[in-house]
Formats: structure tokens, sequence, C-alpha cells
């Protein structure tokens, strides 16, 4: 049997066995290695959550400590990538791309295009994502959808330890720009992973639960929620298809279409915001490329139209629950028996 | 400093000078047919800045420029046709007709791009420093600026990041004295942008713009300073753009006769020829023959430009990825 780790040293991992396969491959971030300048440990944090712990001490100076300067790093990545590195860095909080963004989707997004093809820039961005946490406002937010909009950028966003090894081994190999989220609720779990190295392609769809009455597709923490909800609805004689895109940009359409092919209804679970969103991206290829498969509307299961509160009373309405996804999975199964 | 110029480099230089004068004094004219598409921000004036700096470097150290870039390009070796064509938004462009003035690059001569983002171009070159260093080479990176972007985060931000992390990197404050319609003497708080070298530990110089040889001076000395892994520097050079902000700019903001007292008395090709000459270091005939061979060479680049068939409906959707699923 494979062994289990976390999804936490599935990344670490992934990155060690990178940085060891390619001399090109660095990493930095604000404490990414933690303790620079300070009398203490040198390698004191390695990331604010542990996720980088130890991969100074096998590399050295190619895992690198930055100022809190998002936009002065976050661009060098791009602008090294660009020259021949594969940076891997790291924006703490998805939130803090209010102050670096346009190095992300105005240069390294748009280099290949605006350049006519002659620009390479293989640049993985990974981030921190998602509620729960209670970190409030500005540390909780789900935003991929906003890179997910960007011509140019990869948003990959795993569910499992194995997925994010296997995606991010595949982030660091392609050549394009990859943003790579991590929901920072899922850093403890513990899943089976093969310690040698793998990749998963992108654009590629994990079918997590077969089922032929719903189609549920679940992006990043609230792949665990639809699953909840999948294994209480099965108990009541519901079987849920279970769809885990992995990959918002690209995106599996075909097994997603498939699927809904087969069950007639769709319920898109995603922690972000209502509007504009993945699940609405979802629901409107759904509404043109499967029309005549749907027996009833498709429902979304978001985050309401509000910033992420910060008391445990507000966040744990604020999250998509287990019980308003099932709730949206009895509303379409019930508007066409 | 002069006697470290070899003939051929002093006629190299004015070579280039005058490649950029004539690309864009030509493309002011043609612009005003109409027959050039969107935004187009001209170098004239500001030759030497570009010249002095990037006759040090090498093909493989990396240069950001900006949105003010078609100088810097030239400078940096790019070809002059494909770069008209460019401009034009044709598909033998040096970007397939994609960028456009604001984005001409060419990443195999260490050109990271023309930009379109004031400031965009800083954190770039940090990273491009980065790869030089963590490459184990001696190359180098320079970012060029002006007056408008030394205001903004990026630029302040990758100064520090430059000190930080020592990386061989040069930041170059081109001061043409207005960002858009607004002047420097009222935007940069500090009056000099390069009084803000001190605020990061690095060296920083004020140059006349106007002199080629003095920014080849100031350059050369922070240029080789970097490529001995004696960190960043920030230099000054204080210039005049002839034209407006973008072509069709009425600069209205301006003095009156302010441009034409600068081309009469400072223009840096007229120091140029008037000191070589002074010193017979070159001949008026020989800088002649140079602006012959320059003006027949635009006049083709424009010609092709002109020539050349637009993209097709096919390229619309290529070039967005390397792969994608």
């Amino acid at each position: 049997m494979t062994r289990k780790i976390s999804f936490k040293q599935a990344i670490n991992e992934a990155m060690a066995q990178e940085m060891a396969r390619d001399e090109s491959v660095i990493a930095m971030g604000e404490d990414n290695v933690g303790g620079k300048g300070g009398e203490g440990e040198k390698d004191a944090w390695g990331g604010v959550l542990g996720v980088t712990k130890g991969l100074y001490g096998k590399f050295g100076d190619r895992i690198m400590d930055t100022p809190i300067s998002e936009s002065a790093f976050i661009g060098a990545a791009v602008g090294a990538a660009a020259c021949g590195l594969r940076p891997v860095a790291e924006l703490m909080f998805v939130d803090f791309l209010g102050v670096c963004f346009d190095q992300i989707y105005n240069q390294a997004a748009k280099f290949r295009y605006m350049f006519g093809g002659k620009a390479v820039t293989p640049v993985v961005i990974r981030t921190m994502f998602g509620a729960g946490f209670r970190a409030a406002a500005q540390h909780s937010q789900s935003l991929y959808s906003i890179f997910t909009h960007i011509p140019g950028l990869k948003c990959v966003v795993p569910s499992t330890p194995y997925d994010a090894k296997g995606l991010l081994i595949e982030a660091i190999r392609d050549n394009d720009p990859v943003i790579f989220f991590e929901h920072k609720l899922l850093y403890g779990l513990e899943g089976e992973v093969p310690e040698e190295s793998f990749t998963i392609p992108f654009g590629e769809a994990n079918i997590v639960r077969d089922g032929d009455d719903v189609t549920v597709v679940a992006i990043g923490r609230m792949v665990h929620i639809a699953l909840q909800a999948a294994e209480e609805l099965a108990k009541e004689g519901i079987e849920c298809e279970v769809i885990d895109p992995r990959t918002t940009s690209p995106l599996d359409e075909e097994t997603i279409l498939e699927s809904v092919s087969i069950t007639g209804r769709l319920v898109v679970v995603d922690e972000s915001y209502p509007r504009c969103n993945v699940a609405t991206d979802i629901a409107a290829i759904a509404a043109q490329k499967a029309f005549g498969d749907l027996k009833a509307p498709v429902y979304m299961v978001c985050a309401p139209h509000t910033p992420v509160p910060f008391s445990d009373a507000l966040e744990d309405l604020y999250i998509p629950s287990p019980a308003k996804v099932k709730a949206a999975i009895n509303e379409v199964v019930e508007y066409a028996k | 400093m002069t006697t470290e110029l070899n003939k051929q480099s002093l006629q190299n230089a004015y070579l280039i000078m005058r490649r950029i004068r004539e690309f864009e004094e030509r493309l002011h004219v043609e612009f005003a047919t109409g027959e050039i598409p969107g935004f187009v921000h001209l170098y004239a004036g500001e030759e030497a800045s570009a010249t002095g700096v990037i006759m040090h470097l090498r093909s493989e150290d990396y240069l950001a420029s900006t949105h003010r870039g078609h100088g810097h390009c030239i400078a940096k070796g790019l070809d002059v046709r494909t770069m008209m064509a460019e401009i034009y938004g044709k598909k033998p462009g040096i970007c397939g007709g994609k960028g456009g003035s604001m984005h001409v690059a060419d990443l195999h001569l260490g050109m990271l791009g023309a930009n379109g983002i004031v400031g965009g171009g800083g954190p770039l070159i940090c990273g491009a420093a980065l790869a030089a260093k963590v490459k184990r080479t001696d190359n180098v990176a320079v970012c060029f600026f002006g007056d408008g972007a030394s205001n903004q985060g990026t630029i302040l931000e990758s100064l520090n990041l430059a000190s930080v992390w020592r990386l061989p990197a040069i930041f170059v404050a081109e001061n043409n004295g207005y960002a858009e319609a607004t002047a420097a003497r009222w935007s940069v708080a500090t009056g000099n942008i390069a009084d803000r070298a001190a605020a990061f530990d690095m060296p920083g110089a004020i140059v006349d713009g106007h002199d080629f040889f003095a920014v080849y001076e100031a350059a050369g000395e922070a240029i080789d300073r970097a490529r001995a892994g004696g960190g960043p520097s920030l230099i000054e050079v204080k210039v005049n753009r002839y034209f407006g902000h973008f072509e069709g700019d009425q600069q209205t903001y301006r003095g009156v006769d302010e441009v034409k007292k600068i081309r009469e008395t400072k223009d840096c090709l007229m120091l140029f020829r008037q000191r070589v000459t002074k010193q017979g270091l070159l001949t008026g005939e020989e800088l002649d023959l140079i602006d012959d061979q320059v003006r027949a060479e635009i006049e083709e680049a424009v010609a092709f430009a002109k020539a050349a068939p637009k993209p097709q409906a096919s390229d619309l959707l290529t070039d967005v990825y390397v792969a994608y699923a």
C-alpha cells in the first residue's frame, strides 16, 4: 500500500523532487525560509504555515526569502522565468493579489501573445486561499475565478494530497504561467501519495464518485463537502456523480458534459463569491452545450455576495456546507422526478 | 573619456542615435497620415540616453523598456524593418502584429519588451538580473523607466529588492520632465530621482542626457560595477522629448518655444557632431554618410511595413499558451 502523507507534505515533496531534478527550479516568497537576517534559527519558518520547511537545508540559496514586496518579487519570478529559470513564487495569501496583480495578468499572462509567440514564461505562483480559518475578509477569499478569467494563465485547484503533488510537478514543468491554489484547510488532510515523482495533466477532471442521478461539480475543498453530501444522499437513494475539474483553466468541459448527458441534472459547488465565478462559468457552458440534456435548472452552491466574515458563527454560515449542497441536489431531483 | 571610444565605436554611436531619430521623426510624419493604428510614443530627443547605456551591453544582457521604447529597442539591435512592420500592425512585424508600438520585444536579444504599464519593467528586470546571477554569468539587466514611473511602487519596490538581493541590475531613470502632461518638478517630491538611490543603499548619479559621452561614462561605471558583483545602481538621465506624450498630443502644457530652444541648443546629435568634428575624431563627411545610410534604411523599412500583409484571422487565437489542453 502506498504511504499516506499530508497535502502540505505532498506540496513540499513535489517542490523538493523538482528542485533536485532541475537546477533551473528556484523558489521564493515571504519567509519561505524564514529567519533571514536575524540572529536565531536560519530555517525558522519554511513558509508561514511551514509548507516549504526543510527545502533550505536541501537546496540552500535556491530557495529565497523576499521582503514583503509582492509586486517586486512576483514580478521578479515572472522576469526570471522569461530569462530561463523555472521559479516557484509564493503569494502567501491570494488576497494579496491586489498589490501585485499587474505583474501576473498584464506581464506574465500576456508576454507570449504580445510578443508573437516568442516568449516562454514557466513561472508557478503558489497561493493559499479559502475560508474556515477565522482569518477574516482579507485572508480567506477564493479568488481563482479572477485568474481563470485571464487568457494566458493556467489555474490549478487541487483537492487531495495525491493531486497536489502530481499537479504541482506538472505545473513546474509546464511552460506557461500557472497559478496553483492551496486551500489552507486542506494542508493537514492525509492521503495516499506515491513516493516517486509523477504528473497529472492539466484539463483532466477527476470523477471522484460515480452516480447516475445528479452531476455535482466541485472545486478545491468543496470536493470534500460535495462528497459528504453525496454519501448522505446515497442513503436516500440518490446517486451523485462528483466531478473535480482539478484545473479551472484549462477546464475539462467534456467530462462534465458527458456526465450531464447521463444525469440530466447539474449542481456546481464553488466556495467563491457567487457572481462571475467558476460555478456560473460551468453553468453557462452546460446551458449552451447540454441544454437538450438538462431536465432541471443548473443549481449553484456558492458563498454569498459578501466579504468573508470573521466570527465563526458567521463564517460557518458563509461557507457552502454539505446541508446546502444536499438541499440543492434535492431541488434538481425534485424538479424532474 | 572620448579617447576610450575608437573611431568605429564613435561611428556606431552616431549611427544608432541617428537611426533612432530618423525612425521616430519618420513615424511622426507617417502617423499624421492616419495609416498607423493606436498609441505611439516617440523617443526623439532622448537618443543619447538609450545609446550611451546600451552600447555597453552584450546581446545576452537583459533590458526592459517603457511605452516610449523604440529607442531602447533600436539600440539593443532589434531590426528596424520588422519593428516598423510591427508598429503598422503587420504580420511580418517583430511580434506578428500582436504587440504594436508598446510591446516591441525580442527575447533572443535580451529585450524583455517595451511596456504599456508605467513601472512594469522594474520587477521584471529584478528577475532577469536574478536569472543572470543564479546561472553564474556576469550578465546584467537594465531597467529604463521615466519620471512618471519613478513614483510607482513597482519601481521603488524593485530598487529595494535589487539592493537586498544585490542584483546585477541598473535602473536608468529617463527624466524627460513630463509624465504625460504633468511636470516632474511637481510630481517627483525629491526633485532629483537619483536622490532616492541613497534610500536604497545604492550609488546614484545624475547625467545630462543630451551629452552622449556623459551618459556613456556614467552607464559604463554602473554596468562594470554590476558585472563585477558590486550590486545595483540608479542613474538619472535628464533628457527632453521632442514630441508629445503620444502622437496627437498638442503639448499645450509646455512653454512656448520650449522644444525649439532645446533642439537649437542641446540636441544630442548636434552636440555629438560638434564634439567629434572639433576634436578631429570623425569628419563631417563621415557623419553625413551615416545620415544618408540611415535615411535609406528607414525609407526601406517604411516601404516594407506599408507593403506587408496584415495578420490573418487564424492568427487571432494562436500564441496564447505554449500548450493548452
